[in-house]
């Protein structure tokens, strides 16, 4: 049986990433992750078994985890700090600009439990601001993987990196989005569909909702691209430049803020390049989100099969740009 | 190193600060006046570094937490010949690399800081990884007392102790004074050792200034086995310039032309009675 992307269900993301890392530490001695009492919620259990020797436990303290992470790193140990997004890339900010970006030691941030993964536990456990906090801040690349073949190269080619990277996983299981064989490089994105109406240009938990929009909309006659732009920086360019040309319209989607994430960037892309094409950002708006499953808050805010395919139709027929 | 000679050291390392700050127009004065013999101790008698070992994995570490006093690691490092000590009289100029805080675009600068309570954690995690490679190194990091009432310190020490880092040490440059007033006013730290103590840390008091009791307490660690060590550095603010010392308004003060002629001249006579 053929694959078809879209179809079938793999794993969480962040089981993944465990057991890539695993994987990686089994071969490397040097591999640490750093945990601040986030091993259950990381996955990370079956790989404290396995090597007990590189799991560092910080316990509750995310700025102690992102510093001691550096001075690991700054001995050339390979560092994974594995904390949950929303308290790694807020409460240890500063940290992460200082100590990991600012003194380019190669730590490996891994955002776990990332955008609304924790939906109904409420604002203080979203990671809606973290691509906008790390976009602004320089030296730090930035990737949140789509399915579990982006989450394992992902990983893979963190470990091989000599500068700072923050990685971004949610928990619920994902569906294949790449055939076999597909290469997977930093920086620059996957085509998941083409297509030559609508481009969507989406990253992470979200590019499953795009690709069953664009089977939807092939229904109706409309041809939607879905772009997985798991590299949020360095930004390929080409590739929404390529949208731009090559299709009507563009939608942008993020699990995230609508301010200073994926949108917004490739909306600096666009008009910087004088390209003028129909161009929506679909990501959580400036209010205090709503809670619920990762799903339910998705759908409320359009980012779904149906929410996405309306937006795309009602951008296609508009006459004002 | 004998005292007499380390004394002297001290000395003409304050000279140049001081020149260096007068020349830039900026930087802690203060702070660096106090912390001044902490650096010459560790570098000319505790530390196992140099330029030539520096990109070598087994030498020991210095980590200066509080960034601010600057101007004193600058001194000391070109004394020791990390880079020409000519390179600092772009100090805090554009472009120049010899920003008012530490960057490892300097030779011989471990970390970035500046930021405070950022110096312990990072010590913490170099520590950590020479206890899981079984390297002989040490981790030496200096905090202002100020800094002390930045939370993440105190994370750090709880991390320390966990892991028995008896390789690492903390020095505490206890000059009672941070930029509003007293610390003791601003934010209340005593009794800080048994707080240290209460944290897991094994805890010396040492007279600052005092280069022989700094080189026996900090050659006799660790303190206890199993343990890091912390070390409270009784030092004064603005150190051997009368007019400076125990003033909080000198910890980023820059002296006028009168000042700095004043400061200058009282060195020289502390230099000539040091025996130089
Ligand atoms: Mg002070």
């Amino acid at each position: 049986m053929s694959f078809e992307p879209g179809t079938e269900l793999g794993k969480a993301n962040l089981d993944v990433f465990a057991e890539t890392l695993l994987e990686l530490a089994q071969d490397n001695p040097d591999v640490l992750a750093v945990t601040s009492d986030s091993r259950g919620s990381g996955k990370l259990v079956p790989y404290a078994a396995a090597v007990p020797d590189q799991l560092v436990e910080i316990g509750i303290a995310e700025q102690n985890l992102v510093g001691v992470a550096a001075g690991l790193a700054s001995t050339g140990k390979i560092v994974f700090a594995v904390s949950p997004a929303s308290f790694l890339t807020a409460r240890a900010l500063e940290q992460i600009k200082n100590d990991v970006c600012y003194s380019d030691q190669p730590v490996k941030l891994v955002g776990i439990s990332a955008g609304v993964s924790y939906g109904a536990l409420g604002s203080t456990h979203h990671s809606i601001h973290d691509l906008a906090a790390l976009r602004a801040i320089h030296n730090c690349t930035i990737i949140v993987p789509a399915d579990n073949f982006e989450t394992a190269e992902a990983v893979k080619a963190a470990a091989r990196m000599f500068h700072p990277v923050f990685l971004r996983f949610g928990k619920r299981p994902m569906t294949h989005l790449h055939r076999p064989g597909t290469a997977f490089q930093v920086g620059k994105s996957l085509l998941v569909r083409e297509g030559s109406d609508v481009a969507f240009i989406a990253t992470g938990e979200t590019v499953i909702h795009a690709l069953l929009a664009a089977t939807d909309l092939e229904r109706e006659g409309i041809s939607a691209r879905v772009v997985s732009m798991h590299t949020i920086r360095p930004l390929d360019t080409d590739a929404i430049l390529a949208a731009a040309d090559e299709c009507r319209a563009i939608v942008t989607v993020e699990e995230h803020s609508c301010a200073g994430g994926l949108g917004e960037a490739c909306a600096a892309v666009l008009m910087q390049a004088n390209r003028h094409v129909r161009f929506r950002i679909v990501g959580f708006p400036d209010e205090d989100t709503v809670t619920g499953s990762q799903l339910e808050i998705f759908t409320h805010y359009g980012i779904s099969a149906q929410g996405l395919a309306g937006t795309a139709r009602k951008l296609l027929a508009s006459t004002d740009q | 190193m004998t005292a007499v000679v380390l004394r002297i050291k001290s000395i003409q390392y304050r000279l140049r600060l001081l020149e260096y700050i007068k020349k830039a127009g900026a930087g802690h004065t203060g702070g660096s006046l106090s912390c001044v013999d902490i650096l010459n101790v560790l570098y000319n008698r505790v530390l196992n570094v140099s330029p030539e070992n520096f990109a070598d994995s087994r030498r020991d570490r210095y980590i200066q937490s509080k960034g601010h006093s600057v101007e004193a690691l600058y001194v000391v490092l070109a004394d020791k010949g990390f880079f020409p000590e000519s390179d600092l009289e772009t100090l805090c100029r554009f472009r120049s690399p010899y920003v008012g805080h530490p960057t490892r675009k300097i030779r011989g600068i471990e970390q970035n800081t500046g930021a405070l309570g950022h110096g312990l954690a990072f010590s913490v995690g170099v520590a950590l990884a020479g206890k899981k490679d079984n390297a002989d190194y040490r981790v030496y990091t200096l905090l202002g007392d100020g800094e002390l009432a930045e939370g993440s310190n105190w994370e750090s020490m709880l991390t320390a102790a966990h892991y028995h880092l008896d390789n690492l040490t903390a020095i505490v440059d206890r000059n009672q004074l941070q930029i509003s007033g007293h610390t003791e006013s601003v934010c209340r730290l005593e009794c800080l050792t048994e707080k240290f103590q209460a944290f897991g840390w094994s805890v010396r008091s040492v007279d600052g200034h005092d280069v022989t009791a700094l080189a026996d307490v900090l050659g006799s660690i660790p303190f206890e086995v199993g343990k890091p060590s912390m070390v409270i550095a009784r030092t004064i603010k603005g150190k051997d310039v009368s007019f400076m010392e125990h003033d909080a308004k000198w910890h980023h003060g820059v002296p006028s032309d009168e000042q700095y002629e004043r400061a200058r001249r009282e060195l020289e006579t502390l230099l000539m009675e040091a025996g130089a």
